[in-house]
């Protein structure tokens, strides 16, 4: 089954906490993933005041200046696991270093 | 016949139902067909065995004929050729292995239904659909919901369980200690609305006792390392063993201080005795295990005045350390009021939260202390506070006295 993981956490704080974390447990995630092979995807993002939203209404395309959402907790990175079950995506999404001050949103990832 | 065919179904019921939905939902992995064919299993029996009599094993005859309208089903649908093939290939039950320990599927049911990827509500709400086979609306009734919203609710558990990929099995071992405390939670959840049905005629719904009990002794067969885990079945067989003594003739509540001893059931005091020694030698104690030990005191004391109720007292300080929950707090007044004298169990009373009891405490107290009228008024507020009929008739029995 395939997980996409939403990582997020405290714009605010985020970068002074993943420059604390143990050094190197970024590293040592995707490494992990990696040689597991489990990994199909992954994206770190810029802060979300560069973030443009887009919507289209009658016709018009309109656009917001910054995420869709508004409010501390800001995506900060995305990624897609391919593992046997959602225990074994948890698993993943507890060992990011993130985990620890921010939060991963686990969801299952449609297949058509 | 027809009492004979009607009375076995029940008792089957009662005790399979979650066993067949369990093995089912193994077999074809579809949560809603397994309990769509197991429905359909009971109703098939109870034609099938007017007419041809009852089978030498009634479960076993579920069991197959619940996996052939699965076959059937998935056949006609067309879908899923790969689960026709496996379901074909599934051997006889083999109702040894069914009953043993690791190999019940009901193990399997359970995790799943208390996954922590669900909220509290839903493990307890589906756990008492699939294992227990309450309806849909009596779940509703349980937890005040309209029927409506409790069937969406429990298709959107079952969704979830489905798309999110939460694997169908007992945890491996090294993740057992994390997840057996969310089992115990709902096991004694389920035992606790058996053994005071919030609504109802009855004060006690021996079926979810039984079936909650047998979960728990197969769940600490499988963690027997787990202290809390033959607490909690040691603490439901002690409560349990007085079940027939807790109401009289006319289904009114008895208290404990009124109630007739001798129908206390002494097997069942002896095994959970047997259980709560087998689980304090640990010396790991837990909030099971302190309410077992409570319950252990009522249990061995020959006469209500024999009650040592400062040993009772020093187990709810202890329980309320690690515990302090409404009821627990509420509790440790009672055994306080017991221990030494109304007066002082109504002042520890006054610092409690609320909780549906605690004005038939407060009631009780009062009357003691020979404040008639506040405990009449008492009584009257209990009253509003209970749906369950045995609890209602023993309220007013004691506002009428």
């Amino acid at each position: 089954m395939q997980y996409l993981l939403l990582i997020s956490a405290d714009e605010e704080r985020a970068v002074t906490r993943l420059r604390e974390a143990a050094a190197g447990s970024f590293d040592t995630w995707i490494t992990d993933l990696e040689q597991r092979g489990v990994l199909r995807a992954h994206v770190g993002l810029h802060d979300s005041a560069t973030a443009t939203t887009v919507r289209l209404r009658d016709g018009e395309v309109l656009l917001t200046d910054g995420p869709f959402a508004e409010g501390r907790e800001q995506v900060g990175g995305l990624a897609v696991v391919d593992c046997a079950d959602l225990d074994e995506a948890v698993a993943i999404a507890a060992a990011h270093p993130a985990a620890a001050f921010g939060q991963v949103e686990v969801r299952p990832v449609r297949v058509s | 016949m027809t009492d004979d065919v009607e009375r076995v179904l029940a008792d089957t019921f009662a005790q399979d139902w979650g066993r067949l939905v369990a093995t089912l939902i193994r077999v074809t992995g579809d949560w809603d067909l397994a309990e769509e064919c197991t429905q359909d299993a009971f109703a098939a029996a109870l034609r099938t065995w007017r007419r041809d009599g009852i089978p030498d094993v009634p479960r076993a005859w579920l069991t197959t004929t619940a996996r052939n309208k699965a076959v059937d089903r998935i056949r006609r649908e067309r879908i899923g050729a790969q689960k026709v093939r496996s379901l074909a290939h599934e051997p006889e039950p083999d109702l040894d292995a069914l009953d043993s320990g690791i190999s019940d599927d009901r193990l399997r049911l359970l995790f799943t239904c208390c996954h922590p990827a669900l909220s509290l509500s839903s493990r307890v709400e589906l756990a008492l659909r699939t294992l227990c086979g309450l309806t849909t609306a009596e779940i509703a009734r349980l937890f005040g919901v309209p029927e409506p919203t409790m069937a969406k609710r429990l298709v959107r558990t079952k969704h979830k369980i489905a798309v999110a990929g939460i694997p169908y099995q007992v945890p491996p071992a090294a993740r057992l200690p994390e997840r057996t405390p969310a089992v115990l939670a709902v096991l004694y959840l389920m035992f606790t609305e058996g053994y005071a049905a919030t609504a109802g005629p009855h004060l006690v719904r021996v079926d979810l006792c039984h079936e909650a009990i047998d979960l728990a002794r197969v769940l600490a067969g499988l963690v027997p390392d787990d202290p809390e885990a033959a607490g909690l079945l040691a603490l439901m067989l002690l409560q349990h063993a007085r079940a027939s003594a807790r109401t009289d003739v006319d289904g009114a509540l008895v208290p404990l201080d009124e109630q007739d001893r001798d129908a206390w059931d002494r097997a069942a005091i002896d095994a959970g005795l047997a259980e709560l020694r087998r689980a304090v030698r640990r010396e790991r104690v837990g909030p099971y295990q302190l309410q077992a030990l409570v319950a252990a005191c009522h249990a061995t004391a020959p006469t209500p005045s024999d009650t040592d109720w400062d040993r009772i007292v020093s187990l709810y300080d202890e329980l309320v350390a690690v515990l302090p929950s409404a009821a627990v707090q509420v509790n440790r007044a009672v055994a306080i009021g017991m221990a030494s004298g109304p007066q002082a169990g109504l002042d520890a009373l006054a610092g409690t939260p609320d909780h549906p009891v605690r004005p038939a405490v407060r009631a009780d107290l009062l009357r003691r202390l020979g404040r008639t009228d506040e405990a009449a008024s008492a009584y009257r507020e209990a009253l509003t506070r209970t749906a369950n009929q045995a609890e209602r008739a023993y309220l007013q029995g004691r506002l009428r006295a």
